[in-house]
């Protein structure tokens, strides 16, 4: 949406951009869409492989609920921090952030929990593939979630400095976004796993 | 929420005169960490025509072997040491390695980085008149994981055991086992190393140049008046991003069963009669992922050069490019037709017939939009005012590899034909012509065309005419008569033909194919002195030396970072006007509005010119977002 007021003011010297999308937030969406396709590829890579038999049957660890509830509960914080950012309630910001990073970490502690569940029911990462498969969908996820914690981490650093606020958002929101990203393809790859391990 | 807006705005402008203050910098600031686009693309072009000339010396050696196999090569042993055999015979592990390094280096390193690389780099921001790209820095990060990658790759051409020989498809197990070939000890880990750097290289490229398209156009640059080059670079980088993570993927697969004794693409496997650990492994699961993206590779190889050709046939015909849309329709009907073709490259794995028919149709329905581009193409040429740049003859030369090449694609399309030509030298006709040469002259001709705006100097003429002539000539000499070896069932990558009786009778065929091979890189080196000195002795160029309408010719003959010294130039045409009637001269540039050309503006044009005026006046816009 345009206003276009006529008049002999000039008050924006820059020409008037065709599409308005931030350009870091439109590459950090391009991010989100390579990383899609990496894990499109690894799960339909799964079906194949077990569409192929030969393919050992196992219950998924009761754990990787654990994991499920903490990664949705973050994300929640996550976005009280946004809602916080937003009305410049920087405290609010910095115990939000806080809490979310260290839900971020919780979940990673939580799949090595999963790794060892895994280990303790004989399912190795060395063997039939429908056990490689799960070690490598958690731990490519958990190497994105890494690279998350360490955003939540600028973005926290950001907020001591006084650069998070109402009229300075664009990084509390791409983190926002990453991390909602991460969260949601974690409940894919859990629901795809429930559906087809 | 509007003057946040502002303040943004404001920002962002401070932010590029920042830059501009920043160009006085040093050696290491301007030529090699520079976050300049325009240079980032130069690096690009320079390293790519280094690979490109290592690429073209490994094909010689092996057709050395191919046309010569009684040949002492005794003298090749100062380079390649102990990859001569005692008899002064090419080692035989060592050809494969050579076919599959030349492979790597011409798919990936040559046609996808110094193509992509430097002509997106080069022309993105100047064509939709942008200061840099939308990150300059990912920008430089691009240029340096590739060199990076470059430097792994240029390692394992000299290691013990040789550079991977699994072909540059990779296709466990014989890529997964080091017991199947010298290549896939360390050669082939440092293959995966240097390929997982590639992808990261150009998946932060892609993301630039889809972000800068999209966002920071100028002021009139609609998608609809945007030149066919940033059309094509633009779905090449949407390709690319959609389809190198797949690869990503899969070599990451790989790597898990070379190195950690997984079995994703491993079963079954007996070495010496011992049968190996892994079991369950699917090897036909890692075609399925690699074509996945090696299908779309092609045409990230091939679209660019489409869209140079585009523009250079357009420019040099001194005509309006014959079907805009139907182009830019094309462009978008390939690229989605490149995702669902991949198993054309599998019809002999086993694969369900019916499963076969179907990718075999939808193969088939991409010959609908390359015969349009070659059909607009054409219709473009015919009755046009021809100027014979050596920009123009490349491009006329793509045209030609583009058919030639590309009828020998219907017939390796079908599944029961492919069961005869499959990995026989039918293949490797079929896409060094429509894939390797066409897109090598697309390079050929974004060098010649855009030169004078990289180095501010003209290439001499004869020498590209000598050049072209050399080249085309030779290419046809090199790839036609391997269609007649194909049919006649010579496969692909084997090292030695003499030994099978029913293949010896065209042993002077192949002779005659390698000497064309050795005449046209010989050639080649006519366009590296033509490079290299006119860069420093050439003709000083005009500001615009081919009357060509785009914006990166309303530049300054040098432009420095930023690229216009004053404002950035707003549009108000397309960019094809040539020849239009009643003009004053047969180009108008995209910057001249419509209200200055009364004289050739159609009725639909003269309505625009009322809108012009209205935004001509000091307008404040405010982005309400």
């Amino acid at each position: 949406m345009e206003d276009k007021i006529t008049g002999n003011l000039k008050l924006v010297e820059e020409p008037k951009k065709t599409l308005a999308m931030h350009p870091r937030k439109f590459g950090l969406w391009l991010f989100m869409v390579t990383v899609v396709m990496i894990f499109a590829a690894l799960t339909s890579a799964y079906i194949v492989r077990q569409g192929e038999g030969n393919w050992t049957q196992f219950d998924l660890p009761m754990s990787m609920w654990v994991s499920s509830v903490l990664i949705l509960i973050s994300s929640v914080t996550m976005h009280w921090a946004l809602v916080s950012a937003k009305s410049n309630d920087l405290e609010k910001v910095k115990l939000a952030i806080s809490i979310t990073s260290a839900l971020g970490v919780a979940f990673l502690i939580s799949q090595l929990v999963v790794w060892s569940d895994l280990v303790a029911d004989n399912i190795y990462f060395v063997g039939n593939p429908s056990g490689s498969f799960l070690y490598v969908l958690s731990g490519v996820h958990g190497l994105h979630l890494v690279s998350g914690v360490i955003f939540l981490i600028i973005v926290l650093i950001s907020t001591f400095r006084y650069k998070v606020h109402s009229k300075n958002l664009t990084q509390i929101q791409m983190c926002a976004s990453y991390w909602h990203f991460l969260d949601v393809l974690w409940i894919y790859l859990f629901v795809f796993l429930l559906i087809y391990h | 929420m509007a003057i946040a807006d502002i303040h943004v705005t404001e920002e962002t402008h401070s932010d590029g005169h920042e830059h501009h203050d920043e160009h006085h910098g040093n050696f290491w600031t301007t030529y090699v960490f520079t976050i300049d686009h325009k240079m980032i693309g130069k690096q690009f072009l320079i390293t790519g025509i280094a690979w490109a000339l290592i690429g073209g010396l490994l094909s010689v050696i092996f057709r050395l072997q191919l046309g010569f196999p009684d040949m002492q090569l005794e003298w090749l042993r100062p380079i390649l040491g102990e990859w001569i055999t005692a008899e002064g015979k090419l080692d035989a592990e060592f050809y494969l390695a050579l076919v599959t390094m030349h492979g790597t280096i011409m798919v990936f390193f040559v046609l996808t980085a110094g193509l992509s690389g430097t002509f997106s780099n080069f022309l993105i921001p100047l064509q939709i008149g942008a200061r840099d790209m939308a990150s300059g820095f990912m920008n430089m990060l691009s240029y340096w994981f590739f060199f990076a990658s470059s430097v792994i790759m240029l390692i394992s051409l000299f290691i013990e055991t040789g550079p991977a020989s699994g072909g540059w498809v990779i296709y466990p197990p014989l890529s997964a086992l080091p017991q199947a070939v010298n290549g896939s000890g360390l050669g082939m880990t440092l293959w995966l190393a240097a390929m997982a750097l590639f992808i990261v290289s150009s998946l932060l490229g892609g993301i630039n140049y889809i972000t800068t398209v999209i966002n920071l156009r100028t002021e009139g640059m609609s998608f609809s008046r945007l030149p066919l080059t940033i059309w094509a670079f633009f779905i090449t980088a949407v390709i690319g991003l959609l389809s190198f993570p797949v690869l990503f993927s899969a070599a990451l697969l790989l790597i898990f069963d070379r190195s950690f004794g997984t079995s994703f693409f491993l079963s079954d496997i007996y070495i010496g009669g011992e049968a190996l650990p892994n079991q369950g492994g699917s090897p036909i699961l890692f075609q399925h992922l690699f074509w996945f993206l090696g299908h779309p590779e092609v045409y990230i190889v091939l679209l660019p050069a489409l869209g140079i050709t585009s523009e250079v046939i357009a420019t040099n015909s001194r005509k309006p490019i014959f079907g805009y849309k139907a182009m830019v329709g094309s462009i978008l009907f390939i690229a989605i037709l490149s995702f669902i073709v991949w198993a054309h490259h599998m019809f002999v794995t086993g694969m369900n017939p019916f499963l076969g028919s179907i990718f075999m149709l939808l193969t088939l329905i991409i010959a609908v939009p390359s015969a349009v581009k070659v059909f607009n193409y054409l219709a473009t040429l015919w009755k046009g005012n021809i100027r014979f740049t050596p920009a123009m003859l490349f491009s006329i030369g793509l045209v030609s590899f583009f058919i030639s090449g590309g009828l020998t694609g219907i017939f390796l399309g079908n599944s029961a034909i492919d069961i005869q030509l499959h990995d026989t030298y039918f293949v490797v006709a079929h896409f060094h012509l429509v894939m390797g040469s066409a897109s090598f002259f697309g390079l050929l001709a974004g060098v010649y065309h855009w030169f004078p705006k990289m180095y501010g100097r003209m290439m001499d003429a004869k020498l590209g005419y000598i050049h072209f002539w050399l080249t085309f000539v030779g290419v046809y000499m090199v790839f036609f008569p391997m269609h007649y070896i194909g049919i006649a069932g010579y496969p692909r990558r084997y090292y030695s033909f003499t030994n099978f009786d029913t293949l010896n009778n065209f042993t002077d065929l192949n002779m005659f194919v390698s000497v064309a091979a050795i005449l046209t890189l010989g050639a080649q080196f006519i366009f590296l002195f033509n490079f290299f000195y006119s860069m420093y002795r050439g003709r000083k160029a005009t500001t615009n030396p081919w009357q060509s309408n785009t914006l990166e010719w309303t530049t300054p003959v040098n432009p420095g970072h930023g690229n216009w010294p004053g404002k950035i130039p707003t549009v108000y045409r397309w960019p094809y006007d040539y020849s239009k009637p009643s003009a004053k001269e047969d180009f108008i540039p995209q910057t001249i509005p419509f209200s200055e050309t009364p004289e050739s503006n159609l009725p639909h044009e003269n309505d625009m010119i009322k809108l012009e005026t209205d935004s001509d006046q000091k307008v404040v816009v405010v982005d309400e977002k």
